[in-house]
């Protein structure tokens, strides 16, 4: 194949990546749009392997490659569940990262043939960047993998010092950087390379818990840049275009999701949970307690119920008992919706790709926006495993670590039932008054044990 | 302390002040009562029931005044009652002391206290002894059903093989308590209501009970009832005329209408005039709730019920209350137990006339000889004064706003787009070629991304997630152009890559497809 063909197909790639992008504004089309990402890779791959400049043995190296790439991958997706949807979107990050730290230290082993003047220096600025980013992208998806699977704690590490650690980390690159551009020779890029591996991995555990969905936005635009940064480096337009398209998509998601916590990216990306500015309000009242008959009580004179789900329902794996509720109580003609926060679970997005696995139809799933001005109307507000996304303290006490942050509004509903392990504060640590509030009432225990159970007594 | 119930002095009064139930509630806070023979037996009390309760009996009216020390009552206190009570004697009951000042001075001179039931604050914490309300609740109920008495035809609309049957159109005049207990009853029954009154806020609570509000469009600053405790307060004489213009309009339309209209310590206002009881059609109904302090009828007769010349029924009962004696006496009763609750606040059965307390003393005509009427404001305004609301900004206003946002953000873009320019001509300047072009790609594609990415659904986020990730496994093709170099390190390093890449790529497109699966319309 001639290298006119390959661009040929490149520019088909691209525009299919593109399609695959813009096709997911809505359920439906979506399903056509992985179509076109897989038929754009597949276009993709092929072309660049019978294209120019991959020899003809290498094909007898890489078809074994490719086969088993494809099968674990395959195992890998049929396998997981979709509360761990985090995990393994944050492994797959750090493989593209690894992948982008490999391909940029074979440039430097390659050298720079051919090239002139400002050429080389672009080149060896080029390499340095893919190396720097892919090194950053890998190990922070590891520790972010390692966190959003409970391997490693998810509270954030606070070091002493740790801002002036990562400026230092930033700075020496960059000298690393000037003497690897004056041929200091290879060991600058990789004392680079480790530099970089901490700096990742430092980033990302420093952020808490609640601010997961952000780290893992951010990993996601991270891989895009690597593989942008790659592109530069082998002069293929493709993985630009590519590159700068999960790039942006992951930068769009960051900032989707620092607007529903109200916090700034610098703040989610600088990690800790800030400290908060005065004492935090008091807090009237007890909590209430209540039991399954009471709750499937007032279910049974609800007309209109909305579900708030949180990160607790995927622990619980509860989604099947949420769906099965659901839908007893529509087939008893009552109204029942689902309210979404925009930063619900640990990924962007999380709590609708497990409400649909459990089959509740994606049309009765609202937003925040949409649904936060119909709460008093509603007669029960379910709180399943969600803590801080319904804390009025957002609203209302101006010291909260959280204040000014967009909530769901769920305590103005007639009465709310949340769903909860113990009397513990949430991921965050911090207290809910909603606990407090005169209308709710507190379902002590498992939620799929509860909801289970209110299943039973629900005739 | 013994409570008594004497029989009601006023001709017709069936109701009683004292049953058998609140005899039982009031034992609780130690007081024992009596009661006159025969006093409940209109409202349907029996002396036996009373004799259950532990209630003694007294043969006659004098006989209960020597032996009670608080004498509990409906009507207000005749010549007779008044010179029967002393120093050590409190009353209890409807007083009207604006309109009673005879009794009042009376009253005073015995130095008993007198409590009138007519005058307890209209505050949340009195309500549950606010006798009025209740007895407007049932004058408002009866006065629907007198005026079905009256009527020839359904209140609820028909269709029937013999025929179309209309529904009967009701409208109310005033939406105090006994207004709306009116709508209520109407509407259940069927008729299709109308409801007005002058204070404007009261139009929620008319629609909330299923009736339609009679707007007035009128440019006067309209005074809500915050001020006046509740109570509507007297209208201007352009509003008076523009109400009756349109009273006008709907008279030949109504079938049945209660005026409810009364303005405290006044002559009830007219709203209702000759001339619209002309414009009525034959077999209309007015009941004039009213009637006992003029009427808002021009026709009304006080206690009576007559006919006009075009056979519009016009009702001026004045006793409703009195009408549904075991209604009204259970809820008046029920009235004096909660004052009687806090007249003992230590339930030993010991009086305690606090006139420190808002309610007993807003309440309280006569107290230890001296008249006590009219009471100073309460401390607590009945309704909460409406906050001043700041001015709406207006179209233009808000037009200028906008435009001033879009003027803010239109000079923002420039600034950026100016900035970014220079950048770009910076680069230019130095890079070569080469390098430029991959950068106008570079730059394009961000743009794109971040155009297309916005309108990527909230709840497709994670899918989103999913698929960026498979793509971002491009990097591939990096890996498989090394992949034929040179170089034992090279090879083995481009290999790894391509094995991860390639899981990265095929796992991220399959769990894309089957997250996208799941997702199912209703």
């Amino acid at each position: 194949m001639g290298i006119g063909i390959v661009t040929a197909t490149y520019i088909a790639a691209s525009v299919l990546f593109i399609l695959a992008l813009g096709g997911l504004s809505n359920q439906e089309k979506a399903k056509r749009a992985v179509w076109y990402g897989i038929v754009g890779m597949a276009l993709a791959v092929v072309a660049t392997m019978f294209g120019p400049g991959v020899g003809g043995w290498s094909i007898i190296l890489l078809i074994p490659l490719l086969g088993v790439g494809a099968f674990i991958g395959m195992v890998v997706a049929q396998r997981v569940e979709m509360t761990e949807m985090p995990q393994l979107v944050a492994a797959l990050h750090s493989f593209v990262g690894l992948a982008a730290v490999f391909i940029g230290l074979n440039s430097d082993i390659l050298g720079t043939h051919g090239l002139v003047g400002a050429e080389i220096a672009i080149h060896e600025v080029e390499v340095f960047l893919g190396v720097f980013i892919g090194a950053i992208t890998f190990t922070g998806s590891i520790i972010a993998y390692g966190k959003l699977a409970g391997k490693i704690d998810g509270k954030a590490l606070v070091l002493p010092f740790r801002h002036l650690l990562n400026i230092a980390a930033i700075i020496f690159s960059l000298i690393l950087l000037l003497m690897y551009m004056n041929h200091s020779g290879s060991w600058t890029l990789y004392l680079m390379m480790i530099i970089a591996f901490a700096l990742g991995a430092h980033l990302v555990a420093a952020i808490g818990g609640a601010d997961m969905p952000v780290v893992v936005s951010m990993l996601n635009s991270y891989s895009g840049w690597a593989a942008a940064a790659t592109g530069f480096l082998l002069g293929n337009d493709l993985l630009i275009v590519t590159g700068a398209l999960v790039g942006s998509s992951g930068a769009i998601l960051s900032y989707i999701m620092c607007k529903a916590m109200n916090r700034s990216f610098i703040s989610v990306i600088l990690g800790g949970f800030g400290g908060s500015k005065g004492p935090a309000m008091e807090i009237d009242g007890e909590m209430i307690a209540t039991d399954v008959n009471t709750v499937v009580a007032q279910l049974n004179d609800a007309k209109s119920i909305v579900i708030i789900p949180g990160y607790g329902m995927a622990v619980a794996q509860a989604q099947q008992s949420v769906s099965e509720l659901t839908r007893r109580l529509r087939d008893k003609g009552k109204n029942v919706r689902f309210a979404i926060h925009p930063v619900a679970g640990r990924l962007p997005g999380h709590m609708n790709v497990l409400l649909a696995e459990a089959k509740v139809p994606y049309d009765i799933v609202l937003e925040m926006d949409e649904i936060n001005d119909d709460f008093p109307e509603t007669d029960i507000a379910i709180v399943i495993g969600s803590n801080d996304i319904v804390n009025p303290a957002a609203q209302e006490d101006p010291n909260s670590p959280i204040a000014g942050m967009p909530v769901l509004e769920c305590w103005k509903a007639k009465s709310v039932i949340v769903s909860k392990r113990g009397q513990g504060t949430g991921y965050s640590g911090i207290e809910n008054p909603l606990f407090f509030k005169e209308n709710t009432r507190m379902l002590y225990g498992d939620a799929k044990a509860s909801l289970d159970q209110i299943l039973q007594s629900l005739s | 302390m013994k409570i008594g119930a004497p029989v009601e002095s006023a001709a017709d009064e069936a109701r009683v002040a004292l049953t058998p139930d609140s005899a039982r509630q009031l034992a609780k806070l130690g007081h024992s009562c009596i009661i006159q023979k025969g006093a409940g037996k209109a409202a349907g009390f029996s002396d036996d029931t009373y004799k259950e309760a532990g209630v003694e009996i007294a043969a006659t009216a004098a006989a209960l005044f020597k032996a009670a020390d608080v004498i509990i009552k409906v009507q207000r206190p005749n010549d007779a009652e008044l010179k029967r009570l002393s120093a050590d004697k409190t009353l209890i009951s409807f007083f009207w002391p604006g309109q009673n000042e005879k009794a009042l001075k009376a009253v005073a001179s015995t130095g008993a206290s007198a409590i009138a039931m007519d005058m307890v604050p209209r505050i949340s914490r009195a309500q549950k002894m606010d006798a009025l309300s209740s007895m407007a609740n049932i004058a408002g109920y009866r006065s629907v059903m007198e005026a079905g008495n009256n009527f020839g035809r359904f209140f609820t609309g028909q269709v029937t093989a013999a025929g179309k049957v209309p529904p009967a159109k009701v409208l109310i005049v005033g939406a105090g308590v006994a207004g709306l207990a009116a709508i209520g009853a109407a509407t259940s029954l069927g008729a299709m209501v109308y409801a007005f009154d002058v204070r404007p806020e009261v139009a929620e609570q008319i629609e909330s009970m299923g009736a339609e509000f009679v707007f007035l469009d009128f440019e006067q600053e309209q005074s809500d009832g915050a001020e006046t405790g509740g109570y509507a307060a007297p209208s201007s004489p352009e509003f008076r005329e523009k109400q009756l213009a349109k009273f006008r309009e709907l008279a030949p339309e109504m079938d049945i209408v209660i005026t409810t209209a009364l303005i405290p310590g006044r002559d009830a206002p007219k709203l209702w005039l000759e001339d619209m009881v002309s414009l009525q059609k034959p077999g209309s109904v007015v009941v004039d709730l009213a009637a006992e302090r003029g009427g808002n009828c021009d026709l009304t007769v006080m206690d009576k019920k007559i006919v006009s010349e075009n056979g519009v029924t016009i009702v001026g009962y004045t006793d409703f209350p009195s009408q549904m004696a075991a209604q009204s006496s259970t809820l008046y009763s029920t009235n004096i137990r909660h004052m009687m609750t806090d007249l003992t606040p230590d339930k030993d059965g010991k009086l305690k006339h606090d006139m420190k307390d808002d309610v007993i003393r807003g309440a309280t005509a006569s107290h230890k000889g001296k008249i006590t009427f009219p009471p100073p404001p309460p401390k607590i305004a009945a309704i909460a004064a409406k906050a001043p609301v700041a001015p709406e900004p207006s179209a233009e206003e808000l037009l200028a706003l906008e435009a001033l946002k879009l003027k803010k953000a239109g000079s923002q873009q420039t600034a950026l787009l100016v900035f970014g320019g220079l950048l770009m001509l910076l680069i230019g300047a130095y890079a070569p070629s080469s390098f430029m072009q991959h950068f106008i790609v570079f730059v394009l594609s961000c743009f794109i991304g971040f155009q297309v990415i916005w309108n990527v659904s909230h709840s497709l986020h994670t899918p989103l997630m999913a698929i960026t990730n498979a793509i971002s496994g491009i990097i591939i093709l990096g890996a498989l152009l090394q992949i034929g170099s040179s170089g034992f390190i090279i090879t083995i390093l481009a290999s790894i890559s391509v094995l991860i890449a390639m899981i990265n790529i095929v796992g991220g497109f399959m769990v894309t497809r089957r997250m996208l699966q799941m997702f199912q319309k209703s």
